[in-house]
């Protein structure tokens, strides 16, 4: 049977680095996912991934599972990547709106649309393309707290209460910060949202 | 219920999260309202626009230099490892003690008997006495060393 997170965490404490391992491995996905949705560098999530196993490692001897792992996990990478966003805000704002439109990859790779396209397959890749690159920049648009609490909510499938005490606000306040987070989304993905009704 | 109630509660009903009541009391209200079964619809394609985004692997890299970061953390040291092994605490302490016993005994002369002090006081007399030159020499025994003290 799997031990979990806790008595990993605390196998960690008592000197056994493999544990160590084991957590990196179960989380170290998770992590990079909910960190490149919230700073949109690749290679800057997986930095601040590394800086959180770097923390809970650190932190290994003062470990006392008061809570769940994963609520003391995640609040160490939304604290880093609000911290990251906030540092790196005006380096974004010099991004020009008026920048073409462009087909981007998990990677970061992208190709320009003005590739003219005649293969209907490669056309139909483009459109799913372009979809997901909507879907992303609806994502990034958030104010950063909402979109903490999105990715918690939506893909760390955390319930409320962890994700109250990771945003440091009372589970009513974060409700009501999903829902504004919900509407923005809504809105910003409106064409997408009717075709889906459809 | 009203429909600015329905805004806590709308998320967890089409995420399935609401206790069975709640759930049931959003149903009446859905039930009656046009707006909020939009809304409702409508958050559910946002929920699975969302589930349409990839998931990234970690490069292949990343465990390496996790682990690289973490050897570098400096050892802390508690301060019990100032303390030496038991063994040569223990010397260490014995050899304390031996040193403090040896620089507190009482350095005394050698005792003198009682009996000796009157010989010791003729002394001088003794060793220039010439009676004790004119006795004859101790002869050395032909078997082997053995003396003859009466000579």
């Amino acid at each position: 049977m799997a031990r979990s997170d806790v008595q990993l965490m605390l196998d960690v404490k008592a000197g056994d680095e493999q544990s160590f391992t084991l957590l990196l491995h179960r989380y170290r996905t998770p992590l990079v996912n909910f960190l490149y949705r919230m700073v949109r560098s690749r290679e800057q999530a997986e930095d601040l991934a590394q800086e959180v196993f770097l923390r809970v490692y650190k932190a290994r001897e003062d470990y006392v599972p008061s809570a769940k792992f994963t609520t003391w996990l995640f609040r160490i990478a939304t604290n880093l990547a609000l911290n990251s966003v906030r540092d790196t805000r005006y380096q974004r704002m010099e991004i020009s709106l008026d920048a073409p439109v462009t087909v981007g990859t998990e990677e970061g790779e992208e190709k320009t649309l003005d590739v003219a396209e005649k293969n209907p397959n490669i056309e139909q890749h483009l459109v799913e393309e372009t979809r997901k690159k909507m879907i992303r920049h609806a994502i990034e648009k958030l104010p950063e707290k909402q979109r903490a609490a999105v990715l918690l909510h939506k893909y760390q499938e955390l319930d409320y209460g962890e994700i109250s005490k990771i945003l440091q606000c009372s589970e009513s306040a974060l409700k009501s910060l999903l829902f504004r987070a919900y509407e923005t989304l809504r809105v910003e993905l409106a064409p997408l949202v009717a075709q889906h009704g459809k | 219920m009203s429909c600015s109630r329905m805004e806590n509660r709308i998320l967890g009903y089409v995420d399935g999260r609401l206790r069975e009541s709640e759930r049931l009391e959003v149903e009446k209200h859905l039930a009656g309202c046009a707006a909020c079964r939009l809304r409702v619809n409508e958050f559910r394609a946002v929920s699975s626009l969302l589930d349409e985004l990839p998931v990234i692997e970690p490069s292949p890299a990343f465990d390496l230099r996790v682990h690289a970061r973490v050897a570098a953390v400096p050892v802390k040291q508690s301060w019990w490892t100032w303390f030496p092994a038991p063994r040569v605490a223990l010397a260490a302490a014995v050899l304390a003690l031996a040193t403090v016993w040896v620089g507190t005994r009482p350095n005394n002369p050698p005792q003198i008997a009682q009996d000796d002090i009157p010989v010791l006081e003729n002394l001088d007399v003794l060793s220039n006495f010439d009676v004790l030159t004119e006795l004859p020499q101790p002869v050395q025994a032909d078997d082997g060393g053995q003396t003859n003290p009466q000579m």
